[in-house]
């Protein structure tokens, strides 16, 4: 009897309304506003970089010369070039540490190792500035001249914590038991590494690699402190044109990295839900 | 006598240290013969999943020694032991296909392609896969993964095969099917299985022998008849199938056989492998089904009252409360023309007949 008279109370009691943390009025005209004010921007900037007027607030006509005159600019692709290595170059060295500091993290549990894994994030947390200074006076104090390399150097310790996380994500998915079936079945740890662990940590290990390619492709405030003469990267570069004033130009060359930020992001993104489940 | 496919000496493992330690194995002695199908049963914690990994190499002995075939292998890293395991996981390799899988470990061996191509296919004609050899293991049911993981570590033709509770991922039909492969497979092969389970009906139905571990020793090792029926330990009569405890004061005793006085003041002559002496009290263990109900006649040696009875269909279950305190189940067949002669609140005799009463060690 007093079960039935509970059972009869239970619907009853959900009816009710209370707060509601999930729903609440206006959350699609905040959310609306939140967006626009995210990104509407952004697609104000790609649509004057093809504005035909010089004065980039004034829309008189459709046109892709400035991409045109920003890949002809020299300094322009100079920049670029400059980026490009040191992206490139940074998310090699920094996603091959990281591949071997995550494997190094899921052997045994030992000392300190939840500190290990604080000191690897610690650079996502510490303000940039603060980095990009420190590692001037660092680099100072060595006597090592400020240039490409010293960049790399930067911006490779910097993205080392972006490439591990995916890796790392990766790897605690992965059920243990793999790497014992593979030495239980006669493969030593190299062979199981290259045929078991590579193959299947390989969605996680591009994925990294992709972030630390585009964290340090549009990183400025490190660059602009680590990067000497004849270095300048192309976010160092474009700072230098703005302080000119705001060309169509820029707009063009803007536009253009944002193309490759979201094409690598995008991998990045395919590639770590990647097809194989562990 | 044959050398021991494996053998444990005074083996045990420790794991962590200071007061985070556990002794998951605690001077582990057991021979296992070459071509048997031998079982490690125990509840969770029992420590047999340890042996079993310290045979494949996973993790090494505190103190001891793990013989294969006679040979220390202390040292010998996994991939160098003859020695394969399938893998409460199963542990396929996602991104290869199941033939991919199955020669894994020839592969690994440097046999050649031919060799590895008829041999995985040969082996998934013997766990009955043949036809799948393309597909990825997610594109298998559990079962078939089940069996791919088997013919993986078949296909290497292993001195010995570890089994580490494969089927409890399961469901009960499989799980049954399964049992039956299991033991075709064994028989077919020659291979000597060691199987680790905590389900005591699949111990009885596969194995040649049992051993029977609780808190990282082995209590008991022998067939599964020897195991169901002349448990030694109270542990092993209470883990595997129903059994009624009785504690018995010894009167006389000598060459095996005993006098014990149960509890209600009658006596009792029954056969004692542990040597004990008048005066102490012992427990005696009668399963269910081995015990007989009579009128509350003079040859019975319990006399209660039965309190609940259930019927099963093949047989029906007496819960009597003796009168001398506490309880005893009896199991009676239901033959044919047999009706339930006992009701609810009747008074019973219990017949003990003296093969079915098995002294315990402790």
């Amino acid at each position: 009897m007093a079960e039935a008279t509970a059972a009869r109370a239970a619907p009853a009691r959900r009816r009710r309304k209370g707060f509601q943390t999930r729903r609440f009025p206006g959350l699609a005209t905040f959310s609306a506003i939140f967006f626009g004010y995210l990104y509407l921007p952004i697609v104000i900037l790609v649509a004057l970089s093809f504005n035909a007027n010089r004065t980039a607030t004034i829309w008189t006509g459709f046109t892709t010369g400035w991409y045109g005159r920003a890949l002809a600019n020299g300094d322009m692709l100079q920049a670029a070039g400059n980026s490009l290595t040191i992206a490139v170059s940074a998310m090699v060295l920094s996603t091959v540490l990281a591949t071997l500091g995550a494997l190094g993290m899921s052997r045994r549990r030992f000392r300190g190792r939840t500190g290990v894994t604080a000191l690897l994030s610690l650079p996502l947390i510490v303000p940039e500035i603060v980095t990009a200074v420190a590692t001037l006076l660092f680099f100072v104090a060595l006597g090592l001249q400020l240039g490409l390399a010293t960049v790399i150097l930067a911006h490779t310790v910097f993205c080392i914590p972006f490439a591990y996380l995916p890796i790392r994500a990766r790897l605690e998915d992965m059920d243990p038991a793999l790497r014992e079936a593979a030495a239980d079945l006669y493969a030593n740890e190299w062979k199981s590494f290259l045929r078991v662990i590579l193959p299947l940590l390989l969605p996680g290990i591009l994925s990294g690699a992709m972030l630390a390619f585009i964290i340090s492709l549009d990183d400025f405030v490190i660059t602009f402190f680590t990067a000497g003469a004849g270095s300048t990267t192309l976010p160092v570069y474009i700072f230098s044109l703005i302080r000119m004033g705001v060309t169509p130009e820029v707009n063009a060359i803007s536009a253009l990295m944002l193309l490759i930020s979201i094409t690598f992001v995008s991998l990045s993104f395919v590639l770590a839900s990647g097809k194989h489940r562990i | 006598m044959a050398v021991s496919a494996v053998e444990a000496q005074g083996v045990t493992k420790v794991f962590g240290s200071g007061a985070g330690e556990v002794r998951a194995l605690d001077e582990v002695d057991v021979a296992i013969r070459q071509n048997e199908f031998f079982t490690l049963l125990g509840p969770s914690g029992c420590g047999k999943t340890t042996l079993l990994r310290l045979i494949a190499g996973f993790e090494q002995p505190t103190s001891g020694e793990i013989l294969l075939e006679g040979q220390p292998i202390a040292g010998t890293p996994p991939f160098r032991r003859p020695v394969n395991t399938v893998f409460q996981s199963y542990a396929l390799f996602p991104h290869m296909s199941v033939a991919q899988n199955v020669g894994f470990g020839m592969e690994m061996l440097g046999k050649d392609r031919r060799t590895i191509a008829e041999t995985v296919e040969r082996t998934l004609d013997l766990v009955k896969l043949g036809g799948l050899a393309g597909r990825k293991p997610a594109q298998l049911s559990g079962g078939q993964q089940q069996r791919v993981a088997l013919a993986r570590a078949l296909a290497n033709r292993p001195k010995v095969l570890l089994l580490d509770e494969p089927l409890s991922a399961l469901d009960l039909k499989l799980r049954k099917e399964m049992q039956i492969e299991l033991k075709r497979l064994q028989g077919e092969t020659g291979i000597t299985f060691v199987f680790v389970t905590h389900d005591q009906e699949e111990a009885l139905t596969m194995s040649d022998r049992i051993a029977v571990m609780s808190a990282g020793r082995i209590l008991q090792v022998g067939s599964p008849t020897e195991i169901y029926e002349k448990p030694t330990r109270r542990f092993v009569a209470d883990f595997i199938g129903e059994t009624n405890f009785l504690a018995a004061e010894v009167v006389a005793g000598e060459a095996g056989s005993l006098r014990v006085r149960l509890p209600g003041g009658r006596e009792l002559s029954v056969l004692d492998a542990f040597e004990h002496k008048p005066g102490q009290t012992v427990t005696l263990a009668v399963r269910p089904e081995r015990a007989e109900l009579a009128e509350g006649g003079a040859e019975a040696q319990l006399a209660g009252r039965v309190e609940n009875l259930v019927y099963f269909g093949t047989d029906t279950t007496y819960h009597v409360g003796l009168e001398a305190g506490g309880g005893f189940v009896v199991r009676l067949q239901n033959r044919e023309g047999a009706r339930r002669r006992h009701e609810v609140g009747a008074s019973v005799g219990i017949r003990l007949p003296a093969e079915a009463v098995q002294v315990l060690r402790d």
